[in-house]
């Protein structure tokens, strides 16, 4: 199964792996933005969690600790997002773009003396059962983070769809005038959700410095969590779509580096802005037409909430 | 209990005072980040804010102010107007450089002809290129609804793959040894954008940058265009009754964005850079970002805004070689700077009142 010189397989299972970081920052986005948000700083707080989960899995020798380090860190810096937005109704877009170069900086601060430095490595959870033809690479063969990134799309679809909890955020996004005349905490919810979100972009983040990369360098998101906003355009705030949207720019990701080491007749330059133009035209596509993704936008998203009574 | 409650009327007060308490807040904030890494907090302050200006090296530092401040106020004017409409256009960064690709790229093909019209045709080819890029966004958003900031971001790696193309193949110095990078604009007078007064600093960057400053306060308090921009953005029904074309609005504020960014790049890099290199630009297009929001959106305020970050920066590489400050610190401190004044921002449009909210 070699096209253009490409294993299918292979290709498969990498493009799950590169898939997981965007798919965890876009589906923590899409509960922000479901709750009425619209956070412009998952590129920051992905980074902050690369860091954040770099080292503490490199104090602690342990993978896992580091994803819980990178949620961690994803979710501190959501914090000054939610006091700014929530406690001072500053504009969510301005917020959002001061998290991201905020996190950039102290990011490469906090990086400082890393570079160089091997994380431990995360090994696949299945061990030898990946060595199967064909599915063992491609639904056995690889990491607990992968599976898990899953996991968190299905929970995500769940809660919001059947759920009291779900129906909350989702009252608090399309109308929060609504949702705090019924008696609900619109504040309170935004920040648990601007938590999630966060938590979730730095788990992402943890995911390129402990496993894609694997090691620390100023930047190396390089912006999946851009990438990642645009996916919830693209999935038109749906769980699974996010989980559809991922794998594909996953695909292409992995497809653009592949067609680079094997050396196509293509300029790499012009392979390595492929993912950018491709996420233009797939917005072009998705906003418009008569699908209209648009109006599934939840109606109260970017919108700062303030009780006048 | 603490809560806020909306004024009738936005306060003058704060809306002068927010830079100054964001200024300081990020300098108390700031010094406890530089105490936290050992430096001595007052010594890196005195080296950001003091030195250049007033120090040993001032004459050379102040200098040094005009050449950063310029392109970051050409930046930040033209992404103001956009901001005040709801228009954002956060890839200034891009337009940046592709301003200084066309531009440059105008210039090396005339090499080695030295004509004095060479350099406005570069000029308008700097501002052609920037135009260019930011019509991209535009256009996707007014024809088919597209969301403007991540179409204006992605391009932003967009145009940093071309950059590195043309660094390192379409505008490479032949004569370079194989050196990435194209030729050396200080070699090439009719392309050249020396200083106009030797050891000031200043350059038609900022000669235009003034202008630009002036034309946009004109535009802005003067002119219908400007009334429409601010009507948009304060009520965007209100302006919809008034008649305001909101898409030809977008064209405009995102286009003239990008013509002052492609300007900025033009101006850098037949200047301070003098050549296309694949790192020539330092990010002034997502820095501009915070000195338009730092001068409240307004031209004159951008000008004061665009000085202060400048010290930021010529005192931060001041701070970094004499005191051993990682550069990183002052992109925080920047950050930092944004974060604070989007906080006391608050005070313009609300007031605190002490006690428990009564219920009618």
């Amino acid at each position: 199964m070699d096209i253009a010189g490409i294993n299918l397989v292979t290709l498969i299972a990498s493009l799950m792996v590169a898939a997981v970081p965007i798919l965890l920052a876009a589906i923590g986005e899409l509960v922000v933005e479901k709750s009425g948000v619209l956070n412009l700083g998952v590129e920051g707080m992905m980074i902050m969690g690369a860091i954040g989960g770099f080292m503490v899995a490199v104090a602690t020798g342990s993978p896992l600790m580091g994803f819980i380090g990178g949620a961690i860190g994803g979710a501190v810096l959501s914090l000054f997002f939610a006091v700014l937005t929530l406690g001072f109704l500053a504009n969510q877009v301005a917020t959002g773009l001061a998290l991201t170069m905020f996190g950039l900086g102290l990011s490469s601060l906090m990086g400082q003396g890393y570079n160089g430095v091997k994380p431990p490595p995360t090994g696949a959870l299945f061990g030898p059962l990946g060595d199967i033809p064909v599915i063992g690479p491609i639904l056995l063969g690889h990491d607990w983070m992968v599976y898990f990134s899953i996991l968190i799309v299905a929970v995500v679809w769940w809660v919001l769809r059947y759920t009291r909890t779900g129906l909350i955020i989702r009252a608090v996004g399309e109308s929060h005038d609504a949702a705090h005349a019924l008696g609900y905490n619109v504040a309170r919810i935004r920040l648990l959700c601007i938590m999630f979100g966060g938590a979730m972009a730095g788990l992402g983040g943890a995911y390129v410095s402990l496993v894609r990369v694997p090691q620390w360098v100023d930047g190396i998101t390089a912006g999946a969590g851009w990438i990642a906003l645009a996916i919830v355009v693209f999935a038109s705030w749906k769980p699974w779509r996010v989980l559809l949207g991922a794998y594909l720019f996953g695909g292409i990701t992995v497809l653009q580096l592949r067609l680079q080491a094997a050396g196509s007749s293509i300029p790499v330059e012009y392979l390595s802005m492929a993912p950018y133009l491709i996420t233009i035209l797939v917005l072009v596509i998705m906003s418009s037409g008569r699908s209209k993704a648009a109006l599934n936008a939840p109606a109260a998203l970017g919108q700062n909430f303030h009780a006048s009574r | 209990m603490l809560r806020l409650e909306k004024r009738p009327i936005p306060s003058r007060f704060w809306l002068y005072a927010t830079p100054v308490v964001a200024v300081i807040l990020t300098m108390i904030f700031g010094g406890l980040l530089f105490a936290a890494m050992g430096v001595n907090p007052f010594a890196v302050i005195k080296t950001i804010f003091w030195d250049p200006l007033f120090g040993e090296f001032a004459f050379y530092l102040r200098g040094q102010l005009l050449v950063k401040a310029g392109p970051l106020i050409l930046i930040a004017i033209g992404l103001s107007l956009g901001f005040r409409a709801g228009i954002w256009n956060i890839g200034a960064e891009g337009q940046y450089i592709m301003g200084a690709i066309f531009g440059a790229a105008v210039g090396l093909a005339f090499y080695p002809t030295e004509n004095r019209l060479i350099f406005p045709l570069m000029v308008i080819a700097g501002a052609f290129g920037g135009w260019v890029w930011a019509m991209i966004p535009a256009i996707l958003k007014t024809r088919f609804n597209t969301n403007e900031i991540l179409v204006s971001l992605m391009l932003v790696y967009v145009a940093q793959t071309i950059l590195a193309k043309a660094s390192t193949g379409f505008l490479k110095n032949p004569e370079g040894m194989g050196f990435p990078g194209s030729r050396n604009f200080s070699s090439f007078p009719a392309a050249a954008n020396p200083e106009l007064i030797a050891g000031s600093g200043l350059h038609w960057g900022g000669v235009t940058a003034v202008l630009v400053a002036l034309a946009a306060w004109v535009l802005l308090s003067r002119h219908i265009i400007g009334f429409q921009i601010r009507l948009t953005g304060q009520a965007p029904r209100a302006a919809r009754f008034a008649g305001v074309a909101p898409k030809r609005l977008v064209v405009l504020c995102m286009g003239l964005s990008g013509a002052l960014a492609g300007l900025a790049g033009l101006f850098e890099v037949t200047g301070p850079a003098g050549q296309i290199s694949i790192d020539f630009n330092v990010g002034y297009g997502f820095t501009a970002i915070i000195v338009a929001f730092l001068g409240r959106l307004n031209p004159i305020g951008i000008v004061l805004a665009g000085i202060l970050m400048a010290l930021t920066y010529v005192g931060g590489e001041m701070a970094s070689t004499n005191l051993g400050l990682p550069s990183a610190a002052i992109q925080v401190f920047q950050g930092m700077l944004l974060f604070f004044l989007l906080a006391v921002d608050v005070f313009t449009n609300y007031r605190v009142r002490f006690g428990r909210v009564e219920v009618a």
